[in-house]
This record gives structure tokens, C-alpha cells and sequence, in this order.
């Protein structure tokens, strides 16, 4: 039997991280789904802070990711609230569109 | 039964007292008529952060902690704390003009800005991770919706939204970083990640992995190379005096926050972060110096500026890593506060200037619309020559001096290539600050300004105009107040 230890929880962490910064600089298509990296980015951390949480036996972790759902929600409500502004004005999300400033 | 002390809140007095103002302004808002609305707030809220900066100063008392040991206030945090309140309010003051005449004047704006600062004062106090990152946030979601602002053009929401998706991409990156921080090291408080890294005399390699996280995501929002990027668009995109802001108050704090992360819990890995630090600082010169050659937009040159200044500043960071001598390291803080106190004062003029130019209704961007400006308006004429004077590092301005402790500390801690490259970089960037005084003195002169210019800038153009031209007769108050809050942050 394969025993999920600490380092499993790590790798699964990083791997979402990862796919969280691909997911906002290879992502030409529409900028919800650079909402949803971010998501990930965010939730990634939290996956990090409660697997060292349990293993340190240590309960810091788990109050710090608490705040960080908290924050996260917030982000997430500001960051929609942007994107009907700007959708408003351009009727377009589509990231290759979001040029106006150049140089 | 015995009664449990009373814990000491008193501390984060200043916090509280925004806390609870920028809620009652926000209400007293909403039932005031529109047209009263944002003019009352607006000095509310001026109100609010003066108050907040005279008690701040009057706590002012050696260093404390407080809610278990989250919250700090040394001489440092206050000195931090009175430049980031003090820039804040100016702003307010300053856009008060804007804001009536581009039709967004609304009491909001000014609120957010007290959230904003708020978030930033507590940054600069934070002790522990989770404070940090709590006041991070804070300060950077309402700095998303001011950025955002003029909601019916077209570059303020762009700017909005790719200010936000950087800066999410930074904070996300930050908190990667004190995730593994925490797991590898066992805490989050600064103290008592300087305790353990102080004892095992290194650390595991998990811990240099986060702590080179937490420098991207700190890079970011002092927006150094090469987590630079979002700057010029954004600082084209905003409202005018929403970028004033971005140029002085939420630099001054992630500054505040860098060298607290960096000589606090991380001051005995100087060694691991030193290198980056020098490193970041280069790029961020020379950067700031060439790219801003082309510009021809004056807010996107400010913002080139700034990722220059910034490069500057962080000299003095790099002193503080890893230098034999105790107090040449003190120095490189010591002078690294004097030159954000001196950049300040010559951004909030130079921006002064940037919200007056106006003409038929319309801002005025260019570099070229400033041209023959010493006929039109010579005392506006004379005040932006002595800014980019003093941004050049030309003296007796005050940028010079302020670069030049910058570069000395640099020589003394034996960092020579910092700064040779330091000073080439400066020389380049003299060549496009003085460019504009060119434009102003001997180009044909265009048509004059709207006018008249209001009160508000004057007097913030007439202060900023004083520092920069006396601070060369009366340094000394500048230099023993960052020299107490140097030696509250390091010998504490």
C-alpha cells in the first residue's frame, strides 16, 4: 500500500502552482479562465499550508489558510467586478484584445 | 477569579482610529446630497490620515508588540507609517481638481484611498507573516479599484484589470513563498524565524526556496526588474492623480515591507538574499534609465522613473545583506529611508505639475504639450526644472543628495560594480529629465494651460518645491529621525 505522506501533498501543491502561473502567461483565450489561475495559485497554498500544518502538528498553518479563503473570495469578487467594468466599455474579454497601452 | 490583563491594543491606535474613520465617512457619504458628498469626505478623510499620522508620532516610544506578537511598532515602523500618511493625504488633496472635472468626483474615492493607506501602515507594522499578508491585500484590493476608477474610458479599467492580474500572479507567489517558509522553519513570526535561522546559523533549503518567493512577490510590488512590467501600463492607464499615488504611497510601504522581511526574520541568511537583492537592483537601473529614453508620454516616463528610483533604493538593501560592519549595513538603511523620503517629495511635485497640465478640458500626456511652458507659466516652469533637476541627481537638490549617500554606502560595503553601474545609470536617466526642462525652455511655446491652477496644487507644488531646493540648508531633521528609526530596526 502506498502511504500518502507529506511530500505527496508538496508535489500536488507545486504542480498546481505551476499550472496556476501557465494558466495566466500561456492563456491567450479569455481572461476568466486567468480568474480561475488564480484561484488555483491561491488554493495551491493552502493545500501547502495545511499538509506542513499536520505534519508540524502545528495549527498556525491551518488559521493562516483560513484567512487565505477569506482574502481569496474577496480577490475573486474584485477582480469580476473589474471585468464587468471593462466589458462594459469593450464588449470583449479576450486577453489578445487588452491592448490599448503598448510600449 | 483573576481577571486576564488587558491586552495592550494601544499600539495599533492609528489603525483602529482609520479603521473606524473610513467606516463613519462612508456612511456619513451615502447621506449627504452628491453635490456635498465627496467635497466633505474628501477632507474627512484628509482629516482622518493627518490625525493618524500626529498619533503615530506621539506613540513613538521604542519598540512594542502587540496581539501576541503580530503587530510591532518601532521607530522605524513610524517613520514609515508618517511618509506613507502624509503622501496619502496629499494625494487626496491633490485630486480633489481632477476628480470635479473629469466627472468622476465621487466620495468613494477618497475612502479607498484611506482603506488603501490603512492596508500599507499595517504592512509596515506586521511582525508575522499573516499580518503581512492580510495588510498586502488589503492595500492592493482597493488600490485594484481605484486603478479602475474612471470606469467609462477605456484605459482606466484596462489598467484596472491588468494591475489586478499581476498583482494576484505577485500575491500568489508571495504566500507560496511563506508557505514553505512556514513548513521548513516551523513559524510564522518574524522574531521567532530570526531566533531559529540565528541559532542553526543557516537554513534548510526549503526555506531559501520561499524566501526567494517571497523576494519575486516583493519585487513585484516595488515593481523592480524583472517583476516590472504592469507599471507603465498601469501608471498610463489610471486616472492621473490615482497614479500619483502609486508613485509614492504603496512604494514607500512595500519598500518598508522589504526591508523589514529582509533584515528582520531573514537578517542572519544576508548571504542567500544579497546577491538577488544586487541583482534586482541593477536590472531595475539601468532599465529605469534606458527604457524611459523613448517614452513619450510623461506618466509612462514616471514610471520608468520610479522602476529606476526603486533600483536606486534598493542599494541600500544590498549594503544591508551582507557587510562585515555593523554600521556601514545601519547606513545602508539610514540612507535608503532618506532617499524614499526625498523621492517622495519630488514625485508629489512632479505630479503636482502632471494634473495641471491641462488644455481645453483635456489632459495633456505628452512630453512635447510642456513645450515653451517657461513663457506660459514660469513659476510652473521654474518648479518642474527643479524637479527633474533634483531626479537627475543634479545639485543642490535634494535628489542629489539623496543619491549621493546611496552610492557611498554602496563603496563602503565594498560594492563597487553596484555603484559604478548606479552612477552610469543616473547619468543616462539625466539625459531624459533634462530633456523635458529643454522642451520647457527653449522649444516654441504651444498654448498656455488651462488655468487657474487651484489651491490645492499650489500649495502641495509650493512644499514639495521648499524640500527639494532647501533640503541641502536643513538636512538634519531627515537625517536623525531615519538614523532612530535605522537603529530601532536593527538593534531594537
Amino acid at each position: 500500500m502506498l502511504e500518502i505522506g507529506l511530500a505527496h501533498y508538496l508535489t500536488l501543491a507545486a504542480i498546481l502552482f505551476t499550472l496556476g502561473v501557465f494558466g495566466i502567461f500561456v492563456n491567450r483565450k479569455n481572461v476568466i479562465i486567468i480568474l480561475m489561475s488564480i484561484e488555483l495559485l491561491l488554493l495551491s497554498v493552502n493545500i501547502n499550508l495545511v499538509a506542513f500544518s499536520a505534519n508540524l502538528g502545528d495549527l498556525v498553518g491551518q488559521v493562516f489558510s483560513l484567512f487565505v479563503l477569506t482574502v481569496a473570495a474577496a480577490e475573486a469578487a474584485i477582480g469580476l467586478a473589474i471585468l464587468v467594468v471593462y466589458f462594459r466599455n469593450r464588449g470583449s474579454i479576450y486577453v489578445d484584445d487588452i491592448n490599448v497601452m503598448k510600449g | 477569579m483573576p481577571i486576564a490583563a488587558v491586552p495592550n491594543f494601544a499600539i495599533a491606535a492609528p489603525e483602529m482610529f482609520l479603521a473606524g474613520a473610513a467606516m463613519a465617512l462612508l456612511v456619513l457619504g451615502t447621506f449627504l446630497s452628491d453635490a456635498k458628498a465627496a467635497r466633505t469626505v474628501s477632507y474627512g478623510c484628509i482629516a482622518a490620515l493627518i490625525i493618524a499620522a500626529v498619533i503615530v508620532m506621539a506613540l513613538n516610544n521604542g519598540s512594542r508588540t502587540a496581539f501576541g506578537g503580530v503587530f510591532i511598532l518601532d521607530g522605524f515602523a513610524v517613520f514609515m507609517k508618517v511618509l506613507i500618511l502624509v503622501s496619502a493625504a496629499a494625494v487626496i488633496f491633490m485630486a480633489r481638481d481632477y476628480l470635479a472635472r473629469h466627472d468622476i468626483d465621487r466620495f468613494e474615492f477618497p475612502i479607498l484611498i484611506v482603506l488603501a493607506t490603512l492596508g500599507m501602515i499595517m504592512m509596515v507594522s506586521a511582525n508575522d507573516f499573516i499580518a503581512l499578508y492580510l495588510g498586502l491585500e488589503l492595500q492592493s484590493l482597493a488600490l485594484y479599484v481605484i486603478a479602475s476608477f474612471q470606469r467609462d474610458g477605456t484605459r482606466s479599467p484596462e489598467a484596472g484589470l491588468k494591475y489586478f492580474v499581476l498583482g494576484a500572479l505577485a500575491s500568489g507567489m508571495l504566500l507560496y513563498g511563506m508557505s514553505l517558509v512556514y513548513g521548513f522553519a516551523g513559524a510564522t513570526g518574524f522574531s521567532a524565524l530570526a531566533d531559529l535561522f540565528k541559532a542553526s546559523g543557516g537554513a534548510p533549503i526549503g526555506v531559501i526556496v520561499g524566501l526567494v518567493f517571497i523576494m519575486a512577490g516583493l519585487a513585484f510590488k516595488v515593481s523592480a526588474v524583472p517583476f516590472h512590467m504592469w507599471t507603465p501600463d498601469v501608471y498610463e492607464g489610471a486616472p492621473t492623480p490615482v497614479t500619483a499615488l502609486f508613485a509614492v504611497a504603496p512604494k514607500i510601504a512595500a519598500m518598508g515591507l522589504f526591508i523589514r522581511v529582509m533584515v528582520g526574520p531573514f537578517g542572519d541568511l544576508g548571504g542567500q538574499w544579497q546577491q538577488i537583492v544586487v541583482f534586482i537592483a541593477i536590472a531595475s537601473m539601468v532599465l529605469g534609465a534606458v527604457a524611459a529614453i523613448n517614452q513619450r508620454n510623461i506618466k509612462r516616463l514616471m514610471a520608468y522613473s520610479s522602476i529606476g528610483n526603486m533600483g536606486y533604493a534598493l542599494i541600500g538593501l544590498a549594503v544591508a545583506g551582507e557587510t562585515a560592519d555593523a554600521a556601514v549595513r545601519a547606513d545602508g538603511i539610514r540612507n535608503m529611508l532618506i532617499f524614499l523620503a526625498i523621492y517622495v517629495f519630488m514625485n508629489l511635485g512632479t505630479f503636482a505639475v502632471i494634473l495641471t497640465m491641462r488644455r481645453g478640458g483635456r489632459m495633456v500626456e505628452e512630453i512635447d504639450g510642456l513645450a515653451g511652458l517657461s513663457k506660459t507659466n514660469p513659476m510652473m516652469a521654474l518648479a518642474l526644472g527643479v524637479f527633474m533637476f533634483s531626479m537627475a541627481g543634479i545639485p543642490p537638490f535634494a535628489g542629489f543628495l539623496g543619491k549621493l549617500y546611496i552610492f557611498q554606502s554602496a563603496v563602503q560595503a565594498e560594492l563597487f560594480g553596484l555603484a559604478i553601474i548606479g552612477v552610469l545609470a543616473s547619468v543616462i536617466a539625466a539625459f531624459y529629465y533634462i530633456r523635458i526642462v529643454k522642451v520647457m525652455y527653449f522649444d516654441a511655446p504651444d498654448e498656455a494651460f488651462d488655468g487657474p491652477i487651484s489651491m490645492e496644487m499650489k500649495t502641495v507644488l509650493f512644499v514639495s518645491f521648499v524640500f527639494v531646493t532647501f533640503f541641502i540648508v536643513f538636512p538634519t531633521p531627515l537625517l536623525t529621525s531615519a538614523a532612530k528609526a535605522t537603529t530601532s530596526l536593527l538593534g531594537g
